[in-house]
């Protein structure tokens, strides 16, 4: 086992994913010399040259559309948009082209591709640079879709999602990449469609994802002092979406509160609460309810920004409301 | 509604064939051929109630498609339009399988999941026709940009019309292949009327070849009625992209003998102008060039008959299982 930064592991990922099958290659917005805004694709074009590690003009649209089309001619690209505000830009290709291909060619035609990109609040980018759009991409049928909160499911998801045949939406978030984390030094893959539970509780479950895992987990801490005993199930893969494990749990505590940092109106939660009551109503001790950012964009304003977005304090209040 | 060009790009002679064989001309027509009467059969069977949903003709602009896959090789790859029958046809298909498709049965191409907007053919490498007008472009770029990964000695012939011209990806395709001289050949099939609005009244500057330069690459404007026009401008655009020269951009005019779709009448079009190009029937400008006239009858019969078996085929054939269709809906 190494110590090593999210950013870091799926650093790692992408060498040995490029090592081990040479119809891998990754397009996107400076990360060649760069080594991209946040240093994951660092050192990626020394070994592996500007023909398979490619700095693409400004043009989302037409280089996400570019990986639908290297795909189906049997190459495995992986694209790099920026920050998740600009998958706007490029969502024909997503939600037209990639998540309908093998569908619409009656299973003749597949498009492996992988769309990296990170998302999330937390650093003063405003209302165009802190989204969190996973919501976009849950509701299309055809995209598999990925947040892993630690290094280890960032580096075993990355694997998964390039070795597998569906598109695949692979949403970072900015403030997981300086976080550090065990992480194995032989290879191994963690399967897309698996929840982790994080921590084993008996009161309450948190279903969460992504950067509020770390939140939940720091809550969950706080709540053991007082008594309450919280399980935490980190989804990783929001699609396929692991509803035995989710259930598992729900049964098991009877109370559940979903935490995500994206709006609540339209976001993930509500469909998994309703999913949560459509199968296990009758082992639930009260209604799931969920802790989720404001309905707003994201302001610039340090104090403004932080009230946007669930704090630790937020998600132990919800919990101790419903215990 | 100014129009800055009327009538300028219509009937302009006769052209002749220089370096074209025979058999590259019997191959263009029985392309053409069996477009056409396709075109005109599935207009058949659609008011006869076997095809629902959208049908594009193609008729009037069979000659792009026959003249520019007549050009590439089986193992080249094409990007097709709404409009695409005839580029599907001209790349290989199996006839019987495409009226299958369009008929939605499950012996079509696509299972009857696609229908006449997104016949794909992965045998004949024919990445698939397209419902939103212009994706194809950057979809096909990007298939270059594969096959350059991948070194193989490819091309790639992406077809698309003016309307998809004034797609934000057209420009930004063609600046893509220009900066990464990807071997792709963008075919701008000009028929001068996006759905209803004529390219006079939807651009800025209606020489459509010009934005090639514009870009770095070549831009050659062909008369899209003559196959053999466009058969030599694809074989050279197709030569140039194997010798890793990059892509060109090829302006076809053309246009079309009727409205948009089945369904629509085109009364909107300039009738003295469609005369003008009708009278220019593609058909007849390839027949005019090919010596053989015994040759053609065959085609024609054999085109007729290989039609009338594959109609008779879809007819025949089973509608999906919804079963079978429920059970294949993946978890994600």
């Amino acid at each position: 086992m190494a110590e090593m930064m999210y950013r870091e592991a799926l650093n790692r990922a992408l060498f040995e994913e490029m090592r081990r099958d040479p119809s891998v290659f990754i397009m996107g917005e400076n990360i060649g010399e760069r080594g991209g805004s946040y240093k994951v694709t660092e050192g990626l074009i020394k070994e592996f040259g500007p023909e398979r590690v490619i700095d693409t003009p400004l043009a989302e649209a037409t280089f996400t559309n570019a990986a639908v089309g290297a795909a189906l001619v049997g190459t495995r690209p992986i694209v790099e948009i920026l920050f998740v505000d600009f998958t706007t830009l490029p969502m024909d290709a997503l939600v037209n082209q990639a998540a309908k291909y093998k569908f619409m060619s009656g299973g003749q035609g597949q498009v492996p591709m992988v769309l990296r990109t990170q998302g999330g609040a937390g650093n003063g980018l405003a209302a165009q640079h802190s989204q969190s759009l996973e919501a976009l991409f849950y509701h299309i049928p055809g995209l598999k879709l990925v947040m892993p909160s630690t290094p280890y499911d960032a580096y075993g998801l990355l694997l998964s999602a390039i070795r597998d045949d569906a598109p695949t939406i692979f949403i970072e978030h900015k403030l997981l990449y300086m976080t550090k984390g065990e992480v194995p030094e032989e290879e191994y893959v963690v399967p897309m469609g698996e929840a982790d539970v994080k921590r084993e509780g008996e009161d309450v479950t948190l279903v969460t994802y992504s950067y509020m895992t770390l939140k939940c987990l720091e809550a969950a801490e706080l709540l053991e002092k007082e008594g309450i005993s919280v399980e935490v199930v980190d989804l990783r893969t929001l699609k396929p979406l692991d509803e035995e494990t989710i259930l598992e749990s729900a049964r098991k505590t009877g109370r559940v509160i979903i935490v995500h940092e994206a709006c609540k109106r339209g976001g993930i939660g509500g469909d998994i609460a309703a999913m949560i009551m459509e199968n296990a109503y009758d082992d639930l001790d009260g209604p799931v309810s969920r802790v989720c950012g404001l309905d707003t964009p994201v302001p610039y304003n340090l104090e403004l920004e932080k009230v946007c977005v669930p704090t630790v304090e937020d998600i132990a209040e919800a919990v101790i409301k419903i215990t | 509604m100014t129009k800055k060009s009327p009538k300028k790009n219509a009937a302009k002679g006769k052209v002749s064939s220089p370096g074209v064989s025979e058999k590259i001309l019997l191959k263009m027509y029985r392309s053409a051929y069996a477009t056409r009467q396709f075109e005109l059969k599935c207009m058949d069977l659609y008011r006869q109630g076997f095809i629902r949903g959208y049908l594009h003709p193609y008729l009037g602009e069979e000659a792009i498609a026959a003249g520019a896959c007549a050009a590439i090789r089986p193992e080249d790859f094409i990007v097709s339009t709404h409009r695409g029958h005839g580029h599907c046809i001209s790349k290989g298909a199996d006839l019987k399988l495409m009226v299958s498709e369009i008929m939605g049965r499950a012996t079509g191409y696509c299972k009857g999941r696609g229908g006449s907007m997104h016949i794909s053919s992965k045998e004949d490498n024919n990445l698939g026709a397209n419902g939103i007008v212009g994706a194809g472009i950057p979809i096909g770029t990007g298939a270059a940009m594969g096959i350059k990964v991948k070194k193989s000695k490819q091309v790639v012939l992406v077809f698309f019309s003016d309307g998809a011209a004034n797609q934000g990806v057209f420009g930004e395709s063609l600046n893509f292949a220009a900066a990464f001289e990807l071997p792709v050949i963008y075919m701008l099939e000009n028929n001068h009327y996006a759905v209803s609005t004529p390219v006079e009244c939807s651009f800025g500057n209606c020489d459509l070849a010009c934005k090639g330069p514009a870009y770095g690459m070549p831009g050659v404007c062909v008369d899209g009625n003559d196959a053999v026009e466009v058969y030599l401008a694809t074989k050279s655009a197709a030569e140039r992209a194997l010798n890793g020269e990059g892509p060109t951009l090829i302006e076809a005019k053309t246009y079309r003998h009727g409205g948009h779709h089945i369904n629509d009448p085109g009364l909107y079009m300039d009738q003295e102008v469609l005369a003008e190009w009708k009278a220019r029937d593609p058909l007849d400008i390839l027949r005019s060039k090919i010596k053989g006239k015994k040759k053609i009858q065959e085609i024609e019969a054999h085109v007729e008959s290989e039609l009338e078996e594959a109609i008779e085929f879809a007819k025949d054939s089973p509608q999906p299982s919804v079963d079978e269709f429920l059970d294949s809906i993946p978890n994600y």
